[in-house]
């Protein structure tokens, strides 16, 4: 089955099946990219297309990295919308603290992705600790809840920053204000309780996007294909038979969890700072039953399939509001038949069908193009 | 063989994704004519140029009564325009997106607008959705005109942002100052929710204010979230302390929960509403008898007798069956309002977002409007607008201006 292609005298890279599908998936993201911006710059893109194009990254982001909980792991994890969430609130307090010390956009863009995977993964640890030791669905019971007491904490919140540096109340009784944290003269106000984050610096671009869905990519694919992703994926089979040769299964459970939380986090942090309002509801359990939904439609442990699901179900509703009233329903509508037509094995088969030519139109050059190289 | 057949799927797929993308979404810009919206306005657009308003509210989700009624009311208002003979001698071109009340959501609902070519904003209707959009729509140099979102910070800072309803603080203070004028001895409570922007916005000014004017709050109740459904704790909090009056700065849907739990258990204080407890006569499947003696702190009351309400509610009757609530008369005021200063400014649809933004912006804080939600409206040149708040209380299931009942 495998092909070996020679890369030098003494390289070479066996060409499997899931090589020639993560390295596709590369290439995919880079073409679409290089696809779109190149549209972006010459201009023919719509207002409205080219204000999605953020979003669409941190979703593509926020499926691939709950497809490591969810497919690879095997744990059901509904809280995502939590750890998306921490990196949001900590993305965003990051990037306007140091809206005066750190004047190049990309670099505060940069440091505040860093910080909201850092406090996501932290947050990660919390939840992943005690509750990857227990057998059972309790990952979903408590990542459910988690998302919530996310969701109330940072209603709670109330964070300014001036020249003294960062004030943060946490406003329990709900008595406290934004005046109470006694922010000096030109102090702003970052994140303002029920209210949110508002007037945030909108710095989110989408070669940030890009770059992020990247890093996402490696770190997902090269965790997965290495020694622990085969843990992970064994652990998933078989727990008893992976226990038994000797594989640690909390280690190995919370490597994954952990790293799908970051990513998490990094996201959260690209989707706040692209809109200059942000309030906590927004990360609520629908948030993460979406994303739950875009990694299902696109195939449980399918990376390239979670990216296209997440593009093509956050540009859906957009695409369909010439439905008016009906939309919401025609997106219902468009869910089901995609489910569907993916389990069923005579349209696969029609579909394969009708593609036949396409197919060998495609294979026969790259055929001979691997001949080649 | 295999692997080479999924490689190239995945391109394929991968192209067809974005190059389906762009096609489709160039079109209008190419041709916005050829894409009329399916669901904007009754009529079709004069031949010629026609001045565009885009609106943007929710049509859809937990806060759809508000759109809708904002929805109808300005179609009204522009059906009225147009068959007058359009503004400038311009017909008026309508549209209206739905935002399900997400920021997310409404920025996109904003950005389709404009890619179809709108001139003026007139939305988003509710609070958290307008912040993201005021931003962009001040760096757009477009012109918006929000019906009812009453947060400060939706036009702080924002020279071409303004507002016809009352802002938070407003609402608070006016409710307060009420309270003291009409019920000194009243003892009050106040259940509110707290991670929600508009209730705590109200809350906060209401309890500051009445500290101002001596009054006598006696338990201070909060929840969270949209799904709250038992409020017997703040219900038997507040009975406990003694409360003849309750002042609730929340939506229509957790107040009628409230209402039902306090008949319940035999509780009849004198239940104080704003502007969000509009929208409780049109709740489907609420029983009206719960509502009797509710007062709301509303600029608009349908049962005014001028010409000019009584000629709204009754279209808006004829049209949609139900009686208008403050949402309704606000959408239609901003279609008013937007079209004296259009007129004062002698505007044409030839004229760029921008010009008209600028135009508009001048004529705004120096005009004074007359609409149904109050006479000699005028505009700060912050945004903010001044107006009297009226209370009316509900009887028979139908507003009643207080001084009447």
């Amino acid at each position: 089955m495998s092909k070996i292609i020679k890369l030098g005298r003494n390289r070479s890279l066996t060409l499997t099946k899931t090589r020639v599908v993560d390295f596709s998936t590369y290439l995919g993201v880079v073409l679409a990219f290089l696809i779109v911006n190149s549209m972006l710059n010459g201009d023919m893109l719509s207002r409205s297309f080219r204000g999605q194009l953020v979003p669409i990254c941190c979703y593509i982001v926020m499926a691939v990295s709950l497809n490591l909980t969810v497919g690879i792991l095997g744990e059901l994890s509904l809280g995502h919308a939590g750890f998306m969430s921490v990196g949001a609130f900590s993305g965003v307090v990051a990037a306007m603290s140091l809206q005066s010390a750190v004047p190049s956009e990309p670099v505060r863009l940069a440091i505040a992705l860093v910080t909201g995977a850092a406090c996501a993964a932290i947050a990660g640890v919390i939840v992943g600790v005690p509750v990857l030791r227990l057998r059972g669905d309790y990952l979903a019971i408590v990542t459910l809840a988690f998302g919530e007491i996310i969701k109330e904490l940072i209603n709670c919140l109330i964070v300014g920053c001036d020249e003294n540096g960062l004030h943060v109340i946490f406003n329990l009784d709900g008595t406290k204000t934004v005046s109470d944290l006694g922010l000096a003269e030109g102090g702003i106000e970052i994140i303002k309780g029920a209210q949110g984050a508002t007037g945030t610096d909108t710095i989110a671009s989408f070669t940030a996007g890009f770059i992020l869905i990247m890093i996402t990519l490696v770190v997902v694919l090269n965790l997965v294909r290495s020694r622990s992703g085969r843990a992970i994926m064994a652990l998933r089979d078989n727990r008893i038979a992976a226990e038994s040769v000797g594989i640690n299964i909390t280690k190995y459970k919370l490597m994954a969890f952990i790293t799908s939380a970051a990513l998490a986090g990094a996201a959260g942090a690209l989707y706040g700072l692209n809109f200059s309002n942000l309030g906590a509801t927004k990360f609520n359990f629908n948030t993460s039953i979406l994303v739950l939904v875009f990694v299902v439609l696109g195939g449980l442990g399918s990376i390239w399939g979670s990216i296209i699901a997440a593009a093509v179900l956050t540009i859906l509703p957009e695409a369909l509001r010439g439905f008016d009233d009906y939309r919401m329903l025609v997106y219902a509508i468009v869910l089901i038949l995609v489910m569907l037509a993916t389990n069923n094995a005579q349209i696969k088969a029609l579909f394969a069908k009708a593609l036949g030519p396409v197919r060998r139109l495609f294979a026969k050059p790259q055929k001979g193009g691997a001949a080649n190289g | 063989m295999k692997k080479f057949v999924s490689l190239a799927m995945v391109l394929a797929l991968c192209l067809c994704l974005f190059a389906g993308c762009g096609q489709e979404s160039s079109e209008p810009t190419e041709n916005p004519e050829a894409t009329a919206p399916a669901g904007g306005t009754g009529e079709p657009a004069a031949e010629g140029a026609a001045f565009y308003f885009g609106a943007v509210g929710p049509l859809t989700g937990e806060n759809a009564i508000y759109g809708n009624a904002v929805k109808n009311g300005a179609q009204i208002a522009v059906d009225e325009i147009n068959e007058a003979g359009g503004i400038n001698g311009y017909q008026l071109k309508f549209r209206f997106e739905d935002d399900v009340s997400d920021g997310e959501t409404s920025v996109n609902a904003y950005n389709t607008l404009m890619d179809d070519g709108m001139q003026v904003l007139v939305g988003p209707v509710t609070t958290g959705p307008a912040l993201s959009v005021s931003t962009l729509v001040n760096e757009d140099r477009t012109f918006m005109l929000t019906p009812s979102a009453s947060s400060l910070d939706v036009v702080d800072g924002k020279d071409n942002v303004f507002q016809l309803c009352f802002t938070d603080p407003n609402q608070g203070m006016g409710s307060a100052t009420y309270i003291a004028a009409n019920m000194p001895e009243a003892k009050i409570a106040v259940i509110y929710r707290n991670d929600d922007t508009y209730s705590t916005g109200i809350y906060e000014t209401f309890v500051a204010e009445c500290e101002n004017q001596n009054l006598d709050v006696v338990y201070e109740g909060a929840f969270t979230g949209e799904g709250a459904s038992d409020f017997s704790v703040q219900l038997t909090g507040a009975q406990s302390a003694g409360a003849d009056v309750v002042f609730l700065p929340i939506y229509y849907q957790p107040a009628s929960i409230i209402f039902a739990q306090a008949d319940a258990m035999g509780y009849e204080p004198t239940f104080f509403g704003v502007d969000g407890m509009d929208g409780i006569l049109t709740m489907p499947n609420f029983d009206m008898s719960l509502a009797e003696g509710v007062m709301v702190l509303t600029p608009f009351s349908a049962d005014a007798t001028d010409e000019r309400t009584v000629s709204f509610v009754t279209k808006y009757n004829d049209q949609f069956g139900e009686t208008p609530n403050q949402f309704a008369a606000d959408g239609y005021d901003c279609i008013y309002a937007l079209k004296q200063a259009l007129e004062a400014s002698d505007a044409n649809p030839e004229m760029t977002n921008e010009e008209l933004c600028d135009a508009l912006v001048a004529q705004f804080t120096s005009m004074s409007f007359d609409g149904l939600t109050g006479s000699g409206l005028t505009w700060g040149a912050d945004g903010t607008v001044s107006k009297l708040p009226m209370a009316v209380v509900i009887h028979d299931g139908a507003y009643v201006s207080a001084e009447n009942a």
